[in-house]
């Protein structure tokens, strides 16, 4: 019911649903199957999926602020990094005794930096649900602060150079060893997650459907809030600023608002994909991260969230496909491909298919 | 010593104790809008110099005055947009405008038509004017709003009031510069302001769309209180109303339009002689 009236005139978002759900469904069956069949997934695919997924549920992130906002983020894979930071560091603490140093009280980077005691900030985060919070909180006060700084001095035109030196004032920070995350080496080493073994195949699934079922909430809270009266608002802001504030809206509340809701998204995308990948680093926080995320979002077709989608999905199989075959092209082809749809399909891909829609 | 005897005046209430928005107009006076000895700067050059303007509640009134006269500006500081050097500026008897932003003085009553139509370009017509309808604008509130159907017959009314009846499903971006006047208007009904401030309404019309927008904007009038400021001199004509003349960011001359057009300082501005 709630779910029907979400979705009502949004065709791209039911068929994107539905094909998520027929993936979610379909990879553990073809994961299942015996390795000599033609159909077999390995789970090294099955995790490579996993984490465009949680790709997708930033792209997503980006292109509520983005495309509904006018707010063009370039430090949106901050919040991501910030997520995936607060998941690697209960993965850390569940580590245990079985560090190289055996000490159940340290993680080892710690042990090697000669430090006696925990510091203030990791204490908790051996709970799960502790950790949980922090990877929704911390990103979502992060860019609460930011942006009641940024929001309020009415800034537009630099709006996106500043996220982008926020991540890059981040990334040094983390770089360095006296922050307690570990310095350039980052978190890594995990051994498990609520019990689980990352090792073990069906953890994998897990983490890969748990990706999946995150993008898909995701999509449908975006979507649900891009229908409501906020969302309408939204775009009024972002194409017509000071007649929203003549008609009697805060601007800025609004905008901090989603901001800050896309940051928190971000921030779950961040979590699921480090015990993913197995690690995190300031690496995380490179300004070119969020740059190919705006690249994803222009690709695929902004302001329609599932082209968002679309776009991360596609532009990182090329990534992945293109770096296996000829590395040194993959830039190149990035770039080429950004300029001819920038050129030729201004409304992304998405936008060929709603141009037929609409002819027809 | 003075400045700590000042301090304990007991007929004294320190400016943070008073509330900053007061609710409710009070137009208990009869006057809706006070602007006393308002002067504004910009790089020197003194947009607005020393003015003192007043308008009546329901009352209908003209701006004109040549490029450069300040009307802008004027429209400007009532809004919350520029905040002057000098001056004070009511709303009411009560509400102190140079103390709020531009949403609680667009909450409090005070609409504005823009000089160049500004419309919602992406949002129909009807979202546009779902949009301006006075009520609750908080975020939280914005998110859960549902359209009522009282709400709905009123946006059907402004709709049929500004002539856009069968366009409600339109996209805003696809009006012509007269529709789009008329929407920025109807928008500016729904606030449901006290005061409106029109800026050049008439501006690309045709013969037509102008005299039925001298009607919409006199049946307005006894309501809200309207001032339009407005370059085209038959359509002040036509409105018929109290002009007032700003020249050099003051008021020039002030009474109904052929008293104005016969005053001999008014000559010499626009005639230049």
């Amino acid at each position: 019911m709630l779910l029907a009236r979400i979705l009502k005139g949004d065709r791209g978002g039911q068929v994107f649903l539905l094909v998520l759900l027929a993936t979610l469904i379909a990879v553990p069956l073809l994961n299942a199957l015996p390795a000599e069949h033609p159909l077999y997934l390995s789970t090294y695919t099955v995790t490579l999926l996993g984490k465009y997924l949680t790709y997708a549920l930033l792209a997503v992130a980006v292109d509520l602020v983005w495309g509904y906002l006018g707010i063009l983020t370039l430090g949106h894979a901050a919040f991501f990094a910030i997520g995936g930071y607060a998941m690697g560091m209960y993965l850390m603490r569940q580590i245990g005794e079985r560090g190289v140093y055996g000490n159940a009280e340290l993680p080892d980077f710690m042990v090697f930096l000669n430090w006696q005691e925990l510091p203030w900030f990791w204490h908790g985060f051996d709970q799960f649900w502790f950790a949980a919070l922090m990877v929704i909180v911390a990103p979502g006060l992060l860019a609460f602060v930011f942006g009641w700084l940024a929001f309020r001095s009415r800034v537009t035109g630099c709006i996106s150079i500043i996220t982008q030196a926020l991540t890059y004032a981040l990334m040094l920070a983390f770089f360095r060893n006296e922050m307690g995350f570990g310095g350039n080496n980052g978190l890594t080493d995990f051994k498990d997650i609520l019990g689980f073994s990352l090792q073990a195949d069906s953890t994998r699934i897990g983490l890969f459907i748990a990706s999946g079922v995150a993008l898909g909430l995701g999509y449908l809270a975006c979507r649900a809030l891009v229908r409501s009266r906020l969302g309408r608002v939204a775009v009024a802001i972002r194409d017509t600023e000071d007649r929203a504030r003549f008609i009697g809206y805060k601007v800025e509340h609004v905008k901090l608002a989603i901001f800050a809701f896309s940051a928190m998204l971000a921030g779950i995308a961040g979590a699921l994909y480090v015990p993913q990948v197995g690690i995190i680093n300031p690496g995380e926080f490179a300004p070119l991260n969020s740059i190919e995320v705006v690249i994803w979002v222009a690709m695929g077709g902004r302001a329609t969230l599932y082209g968002a989608v679309l776009g991360a999905l596609g532009v990182n199989y090329a990534k992945t496909w293109f770096t296996g075959a000829f590395p040194e092209v993959w830039l190149f082809a990035l770039g080429g491909l950004f300029v001819l749809v920038t050129l030729l399909l201004p409304r992304g891909i998405v936008g060929l298919w709603r141009r037929r829609e609409a002819a027809s | 010593m003075s400045a700590v005897q000042e301090l304990f005046r007991r007929d004294r209430v320190f400016d943070f104790m008073v509330p900053k928005v007061v609710d409710g107009l009070d137009l208990s006076h009869g006057t809706v809008l006070y602007m006393e000895d308002v002067s504004v700067a910009f790089d020197g050059f003194k947009a607005i110099n020393n003015l003192n303007f007043y308008v009546n509640a329901g009352e209908l009134r003209c701006l004109i005055g040549p490029n450069g006269a300040g009307k802008t500006t004027m429209m400007d500081i009532i809004t919350g947009k520029t905040r002057p050097d000098t001056g004070t500026c009511w709303f009411g008897s009560r509400m102190n405008l140079l103390q709020m932003s531009e949403p609680e003085i667009a909450r409090a009553g005070i609409g504005r038509k823009f000089q160049k139509p500004t419309v919602f370009e992406f949002h129909n017509v009807f979202e546009n004017l779902e949009l301006s309808m006075a009520g609750p604008k908080g975020v939280w509130r914005t998110l859960r709003a549902r359209l009522t159907p009282a709400e709905r017959d009123r946006i059907e009314e402004v709709l049929e009031l500004i002539g856009l009846a069968d366009a409600g499903q339109r996209l805003a971006g696809a009006l012509s510069h007269g529709q789009k006047q008329w929407l920025e208007i109807g928008m500016l009904l729904m606030q449901n302001p006290m005061l409106l401030l029109v800026d050049e309404p008439a501006a690309g019309m045709t013969h037509q769309e102008m005299d039925r927008t001298v009607e919409l904007l006199t049946s307005l009038a006894g309501e809200h209180s309207v001032v339009v400021v407005e370059h085209d001199m038959d359509f002040v004509r036509a409105l018929n109303s109290r002009v007032t003349v700003l020249h050099q960011g003051s008021v020039l001359a002030e009474g109904n339009m052929e008293q104005v057009q016969r005053d001999p300082k008014v000559m010499e501005v626009y005639l230049g002689e």
